[in-house]
């Protein structure tokens, strides 16, 4: 492994000569540059009821590193060949900031979807690109992380579905990260244009135990007119990190997108996961869970917001708190003037396993239209002494008891991970975390 | 033969006493029917037996052949052989009832001789089969959902699956339909052998129809106040508690009274 040392402190000309040395174009080069300077004066964002002032989101050891890429699945490390499986149609792997692997089936291709690391869809795709890169999903400008991200950006992959495709098969995504120096500056880039319909699920995994870098990752999904997006993404990446994970959606008109993700990390992490309803019927719906442990500390901001008449918001999140592990839980629906019909529904739970440990769930309501309907439900618990009582009854230990009850809490995102392999893989995170 | 014996059994909730002296034995090969008042300590005294940690046991003993129960966890009381078909069974989201009962089966088996995937699914197929149960409510979390009667024949799936040496058995037959009743009573009634006992609560002779009891106690002020044979259940489904309370003069049956 070829590891380029580079400044921690990233200067303009750094930024100029890593965009010559992808050959991106002109309009790249001075997004990034214009954001490099603008991440100078943009504040953090403010993840509500956790203080980030002290967290180091700007130093990390070197900007880019070299990685083997893989010549074919066989060659894949267990761990991910584990995730993958051979007969996965639609693939891209990427080893670090190393695009390593990718396969697009001759099928799809031919219909003009696009498949590629980020760095080629810019060369090759880049009015595509263009288009739809932090344009209306995350703003370059919104605070210094996403300004950081534009500057620094290292990694990723841009789908794209053209109008009335249906992709039947998964389209399967895993970032690898085996080399403790490597930072993750990720944009995944997903538009699924009019009538098109995706499955797309990402897996962060990390093989070496401890990290030293930086990982700000953006994913952005375009769902146009009536295309239906479902997200599948489950994050186990290692403690060391400082994580800023942002996954933001847009659905326009009768478009929907659906998320389940499995938020593992062993690091400090700052999570928002927004879906910008903006056209009329359009639908978001978000399932995530948590495991903290150690001394994790981590927020999640979940939120939907709503422009679109008779558009539907659904958030579910479950937190599993152990050890002094500490965790806010933001949901957020926000229905704003206009979205007559609209319904924001949202239910936060939190399980304590430690008494050290501390978990909150903050449910909020933004209503600026009358014609509307909203519900949320939050709790704070630990395991439910009645529940464990009738489970021992039947003879099941108590620690047995206490694995179903977690893993049952767990299960609404577990059940429906689209990939077979993925969902084998988080029920065993799940499990060696928890235990 | 192994025998549950209850002795002088006193408990109490959150500081309140509710059994006042319990005596019963229950050996295998019998079914003991209780019967009584509502709020005379019948789900208490269950409750007590199987280790529900609200309830406090604060002197007598229960035994199974001989072992004291009362010093075992929960689990230990089940794996000994003890089973309650509780009044008001828990619901678990997430947990299918198929995984359940496999964890609950395994539980009893050593590591590495756990029950083979079909042959656990062929007997679940049959036992829900004589229970007259979808076979989607395996698939289904744990009495999540389930209606009062659906709770009460998956108790009776557990029962039959988990093949217990006692079985208490807290109000089976409330809630269940006439049929329900009767494919309920032949769960039960499959289960009789000379491995098994079986203490029944219900307030109502139409359960004893179908399952014959060879003893029936009557509960009152938290204790067994007067025990018989299965005539007893039809005096008083015929006529009340009043007779008992008249003959032991016994103004308020509940357990406020001393
Ligand atoms: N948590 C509690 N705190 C105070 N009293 C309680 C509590 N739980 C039960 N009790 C009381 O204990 C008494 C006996 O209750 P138990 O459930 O054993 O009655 P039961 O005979 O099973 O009645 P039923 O026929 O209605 O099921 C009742 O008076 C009840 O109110
Ligand atoms: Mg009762």
């Amino acid at each position: 492994m070829v590891t380029v040392e580079t400044n921690s402190k990233m200067t303009e000309q750094d930024v100029r000569s890593f965009s010559a040395s992808n050959n991106e174009p002109d309009w790249f080069t001075e997004l990034r540059v214009n954001a490099l300077a603008a991440a100078e004066e943009l504040p953090l964002p403010k993840p509500d009821k956790t203080k980030i002032a002290n967290w180091n989101f700007t130093d990390f050891p070197v900007h880019n590193t070299e990685s083997e890429p893989f010549a074919s699945l066989e060659d894949l490390p267990a761990e991910v060949k584990a995730l993958v499986g051979t007969e996965q149609k639609n693939v891209y792997i990427q080893r670090n900031n190393t695009p390593a692997f990718t396969k697009l089936s001759e099928e799809l291709s031919g219909k003009g979807v696009i498949l590629t690391d980020i760095f080629t869809a810019v060369r090759e795709h880049s009015e595509l690109v263009e288009k739809y890169f932090m344009s209306e999903g995350v703003k370059r400008d919104e605070h210094k992380l996403t300004a950081l991200h534009a500057a620094l950006l290292n990694g990723g992959v841009f789908l794209y579905v053209p109008k009335n495709v249906v992709i039947e098969d998964p389209v399967q995504v895993v970032f690898l990260h085996d080399n403790e120096e490597a930072s993750l500056f990720n944009h995944v880039l997903l538009a699924a244009d009019r009538n098109s319909q995706v499955t797309y699920v990402e897996n962060y995994i990390s093989t070496v135990p401890h990290a030293k870098g930086l990982a700000n990752i953006i994913t952005e999904v375009i769902a146009e007119d009536n295309a239906k997006v479902t997200y599948g993404a489950v994050d186990v990446l290692a403690e060391g990190f400082t994580s800023y994970v942002n996954r933001r959606g847009l659905a326009r008109r009768d478009a929907s997108i659906e998320w389940a993700l499995g938020l593992m990390s062993d690091s400090d992490t700052i999570s928002e996961n927004t879906t910008l309803l903006v056209g009329d019927n359009s639908v978001g719906d978000t399932k995530s869970v948590v495991v903290g442990r150690g001394n994790q500390k981590q927020n999640f901001t979940t939120q939907v917001i709503h422009w679109g008449k008779n558009s539907d918001g659904q958030i579910l999140k479950h937190g599993v708190m152990k050890d002094s592990s500490s965790s806010i839980f933001n949901g957020i629906g926000k229905i704003e003037h206009g979205a007559t019909k609209a319904n924001a529904e949202q239910e936060s739970r939190v399980l304590m396993l430690s008494e050290r440990a501390r978990g909150d769930a903050n449910p909020i309501l933004l209503i600026d239209e009358d014609d509307v309907t909203a519900g949320h439900a939050a709790s704070v618990g630990r395991v439910d002494p009645l529940q464990l009582y009738y489970l021992m009854s039947r003879g099941i230990s108590r620690q047995e008891a206490e694995r179903l009850v977690i893993h049952g809490f767990l299960a609404p995102v577990v059940n429906v991970m689209p990939i077979e392999g993925v969902k084998k893989q988080l029920t065993e995170v799940i499990e060696r975390k928890v235990r | 033969m192994s025998s549950l014996v209850i002795k002088d059994l006193h408990v109490e909730i959150e500081g309140k006493e509710i059994l006042k002296g319990v005596n019963l034995t229950i050996n295998t090969d019998e079914i003991h029917a209780i019967m009584g008042p509502n709020g005379t300590g019948k789900s208490t005294l269950a409750s007590a037996i199987m280790g529900h940690p609200k309830y406090e046991v604060t002197s007598g003993t229960v035994t199974l052949d001989g072992e004291d129960v009362l010093e075992m966890e929960v689990d230990e009381r089940a794996q000994a052989g003890l089973f309650l078909a509780m009044q008001y069974p828990s619901e678990i989201t997430g947990v299918t009832n198929a995984d359940f009962l496999r964890s609950a089966i395994n539980s009893r088996r050593e590591e590495g001789d756990e029950i083979p995937l079909m042959k656990f699914i062929r007997d679940l197929d049959k036992k829900m089969d004589l229970l007259e149960m979808d076979q989607e409510m395996a698939q289904r979390y744990l009495n999540e959902g389930f209606s009062g009667g659906e709770k009460k024949r998956n108790e009776i799936l557990q029962l039959m699956m988990i093949q217990p040496k006692f079985a208490i058995l807290d109000e089976i037959d409330s809630g269940l339909d006439i049929d329900a009743l009767k494919v309920v009573s032949k769960g039960i009634n499959e289960m009789r052998s000379e491995n098994f006992g079986c203490l029944i609560i219900t307030h109502y002779q139409r359960l004893l129809n179908y399952i014959t009891p060879d003893h029936v106690h009557v509960m009152m002020q938290g204790r067994v106040v007067k025990s018989g044979g299965p005539e007893l259940a039809q005096k008083l489904e015929s006529e009340g508690y009043d007779w008992i309370k008249e003959e032991l003069g016994i103004e308020d049956e509940t357990v406020g009274q001393a």
